[in-house]
């Protein structure tokens, strides 16, 4: 009898604090995360309004239907019923999921435009490496054999490659806001896996794979990157940043890069 | 259905043959229940350790450097500790607690008395079935005291981190190697059980004892058996290829052109780490059902025999439980919406995710039509079932997010995630145990647990485990990544700390309460009023023999069905309940 009110708070706290969003997503930075949070939305509202009944319905049968000295009623079901809530919630959770096919097709099924922004992105134990292709726009050749992380080359640059010479590389995700960005995502080691809440997108790293992922950020700032796939004891600590800048900084940023 | 011929051996003299190595499948039943009841013990301490490390991560604690000398050297806990820990509490959990209790135990011990058997169709199948898991156990426990300690990649193993050997983590080596060597052990103890579940199912029902008479926890226990029974195959395969990927060099799962701690692996070429996955998953999410379909079952069984009602649609409950098992496997994808695979497949896989939400929700809904015009008595074991009812509802909803590939992009390991799972693989699928232990224990040794500890238990654990999990959801939700060792990493995360703080003490305060459970089980062993041969006026066969039951059940005595498992409170009846076994000029047709 007493768990009736108990559910029922326990409901009204967790339906509270959805609604005060008192921990909730950070702002989207492109279209894809406005799609995205309406989706979400979408969502929240139909399976909050269910949980909301269910919740009350169980308390409201524990309450009205304790053992009062009634006689319980003898019943085997209802086949009528039983159809309704069937198809009911067969077309509910199948709309939601089609609602949602297009912001999944947005993200991997649509090719990125020709002059999208190529970067290579390498992940490894515990740490991100970006990589331009230079004014050359080629990425040069690469070999393990040539890796030598504290000499900056992660990538293992092939110095006797042309097309390697005008190469960036860096620690931190820097790209232009507004251009469409085309993402080349290796890992050398581990599963890893490239994640941006302000993107609403995230994509494992998986060795012996080479993973695309293309987007656009058109909202000027910096944002962190943390690894979100298990990869081993420095998981935590495999952080980096995404730099959103203006057109003209980020070429600014590649020309001081590229004489260093 | 013939009279059971095999199974008529005769009850063992002797304490090792009775208690030990025993052919008795309630003897075996109460044997796993212990095994898991040490396991969720474990289990539920590792996560404490790593509650507390996740909320103090530079804190020095004395005993953790006697503990662990490397490890936690100087008594700070290392990151490799911690995701040893996560990787030993969901081993635990998953494999020795919620695979083992609910199927393995209650199961065992309930489902030959259920259906009017002496015992299950192959005794000595049945007690290596137990002893094998017992080694599994004992081998997975070991992989903490080998050199490097217990792996750190998790209850999923994905390789290459998993594959690989020593050079990509500590506990990677030898500990690692009996990880995945224990759980080959533990898969060759399943698929025994499996097969003698359903052999049990098909051949021993008594007279009368028709399918569709069957209670809704014997329906449960198949399927789940059937689940077992495909599932661990694969994972058993999946498995032996991991170990030889790991001892002899083999390449399945590990691609060429990799560099692990600067040294360039030569030695392996051509694996895919996704077909681990796919293996790993095809395995993964029908376990997810085999922890929670048993507590299904007790949760209808229960809820009808406290509301005095019969099941609100019998049939839609069991269709139900059969088209969970059937897309149960059709929807493994959901899990690797991340992980590279093609991106078109993951529409399919989000579709039958969301089907397999349809049967889930028409048990919800069935259990409150059973609930409807109820006269209910609120005794613990139905406080249990009521409270799984609530826990399965706030779990399930949340799968709506997850099943959506669009939603996942943000989700996706996340603590949402986290939340969602523990919600309703653990805590739920552990209510159901609870309920099971409650309303079972006065059949099983023959005393009543007592009800005011198991009322204040209750209460206690269930506010405490939504005060644990709901934060979790809110968490993700900005952005935090599960399996983080410590939050000062990542700057968006220093807002977060004062819920992770409180979810760090809820689980303190959850874990002392379930000491109440312990006393209250093992004074009730041996002080507890003795019990009733039908303590609740319950219908099915377990309640028309002594409590505790004799060595072949029925004395010898086969029993006839005449009733379907749910009848009370049927209009002129002399009493709220018809038994099963009741002769049928008792009244109508069930």
């Amino acid at each position: 009898m007493l768990l009736a009110p108990v559910v029922w708070i326990l409901t009204a706290i967790i339906a509270y604090f959805f609604a005060a969003k008192t921990w909730w997503f950070p702002p989207p930075i492109n279209a894809h995360g406005i799609a995205y949070d309406v989706q979400f939305m979408r969502t929240l509202i139909v399976t909050g309004i269910i949980f909301v009944l269910a919740q009350f319905a169980l308390g409201w049968v524990i309450f009205r239907f304790r053992d009062d000295g009634r006689r319980a009623n003898y019943n085997h079901g209802n086949n009528r019923l039983e159809t309704v809530w069937t198809s009911a919630t067969a077309l509910l959770f199948l709309g939601l999921v089609l609602m949602g096919t297009k912001i999944w097709a947005g993200v991997h099924f649509d090719k990125p435009p020709a002059d999208a922004v190529p970067i290579e992105v390498l992940g490894k134990q515990f740490a991100w490496s970006f990589r331009y292709p230079g004014p050359d726009g080629k990425f040069g050749h690469t070999d393990l054999k040539f890796v030598n992380d504290t000499a900056g080359n992660p990538f293992g640059l092939d110095e006797k490659d042309p097309a390697g010479k005008d190469d960036i590389v860096s620690a931190s995700l820097k790209i232009p806001a507004g251009k469409p960005i085309k993402l080349i995502m290796h890992s050398r080691d581990v599963i890893h896996n490239f994640f941006v809440r302000e993107l609403r997108m995230k994509q494992d790293i998986v060795p012996g794979m080479e993973i695309p992922l293309s987007f656009q950020a058109d909202t000027i700032g910096t944002y962190e990157v943390p690894c979100s796939e298990l990869c081993g004891l420095g998981h935590f600590q495999m952080r980096t940043t995404m730099q959103v800048m203006s057109a003209a900084d980020f070429e600014q940023w590649k020309i001081e890069k590229a004489q260093k | 259905m013939s009279a059971p011929t095999h199974s008529a051996h005769h009850a063992p003299q002797g304490f090792i043959r009775k208690y030990v190595f025993s052919l008795d499948h309630k003897v075996i039943g109460i044997q796993y229940y212990f095994l898991g009841l040490f396991s969720v013990f474990i289990g539920m301490a590792l996560s404490l350790l790593m509650r507390f490390h996740m909320v103090n991560p530079e804190a020095k604690v004395s005993w953790f450097a006697s503990l662990w000398h490397t490890a936690a050297a100087g008594g700070m806990m290392t990151p490799e500790l911690y995701l040893s820990l996560m990787t030993m509490h969901g081993t635990i959990m998953v494999f020795f607690v919620l695979t083992t209790v609910p199927q393995s135990g209650f199961g065992n011990y309930f489902l030959p008395i259920q259906i009017g058997a002496e015992d299950m169709a192959f005794p000595v199948l049945n007690m290596m079935s137990f002893w094998t898991t017992f080694i599994a156990l004992v081998v997975m426990i070991a992989a903490f005291f080998v050199q490097g300690g217990a792996p750190l990649s998790g209850w999923t193993a994905y390789p290459p981190l998993s594959a690989a050997g020593r050079i990509t983590g500590p506990g990677e080596g030898m500990g690692q190697t009996l990880w995945i060597t224990s759980i080959a052990i533990f898969c060759g103890a399943s698929l025994m059980g499996a097969i003698n579940f359903i052999a049990t199912v098909v051949d021993l029902r008594c007279k009368g004892m028709r399918l569709m008479r069957m209670p809704l926890t014997c329906w449960t226990w198949l399927v789940t058996a059937i689940l077992g029974l495909l599932g661990f195959a694969v994972l058993l395969a999946a498995g032996l290829l991991l170990i030889l990927d790991r001892t002899v060099g083999t390449s399945f799962f590990i691609p060429g052109g990799l560099m692990i701690s600067d040294q360039i692996i030569t030695n392996h070429k051509g694996g895919s780490p996704l077909l681990w996955q796919h293996l790993f998953w095809f395995f993964g999410h029908p376990e997810v059902y085999i922890a929670i379909l048993p507590g299904m079952g007790v949760t209808s069984h229960l809820l009808a025999t406290f509301a005095r009602k019969p099941v609100f649609g019998y049939k839609a409950m069991v269709y139900a439980i059969l088209s969970i098992g059937f897309l149960g496997f059709l929807v493994w994808g959901h899990h690797m919406f991340m992980s590279g695979m093609n991106p078109y497949s993951a529409m399919a896989f989000s579709v039958l995710t969301m089907a397999i939400g349809v049967p889930s929700a028409i048990k919800t809904f069935n259990w409150i039509g059973t609930l409807w015009g109820g006269k209910i008595h609120f005794d613990t074991a139905m406080m249990f079932s009521l409270g799984f009812v609530s826990l399965f509802v706030t779990g399930g909803l949340s799968g709506i997010f997850l099943g959506q590939p669009a939603l996942d992009l943000y989700f996706h390991d996340t603590y949402f995630v986290v939340g969602h799972f523990h919600m309703i693989m653990g805590v739920a699928a552990i209510f159901g145990m609870f309920a099971g232990t409650f309303y079972w224990f006065p059949k099983m040794f023959g005393r009543m647990m007592n009800e005011t500890m198991g009322k204040i238990h209750f209460y206690a654990t269930f506010i405490g485990v939504y005060m644990i999990f709901t934060p979790m959801h809110f968490v993700g939700m900005a952005g935090n990544p599960r399996r983080y060792s410590d939050f000062t990493n990542i700057e968006y995360l220093a807002g977060l700390m004062p819920v992770h703080k409180f979810m760090t003490h809820a689980a303190y305060f959850t874990a002392a309460v379930q000491i109440l459970f312990l006393i209250n089980l093992f004074w009730s062993l041996w002080k507890g009023p003795k019990a009733p041969m039908n303590p609740w006026n319950s219908t099915s066969l377990e309640w028309t023999i002594p409590s505790p039951p004799p060595f072949d059940n029925f004395a010898g005595v086969h029993p006839v069905v005449n009733h379907g498992p749910y009848e009370f409170s049927v209009p002129g009846a002399p009493t709220d309940f018809i038994m099963q076994t009741d002769p049928p000029s008792v009244t109508s047709e069930g």
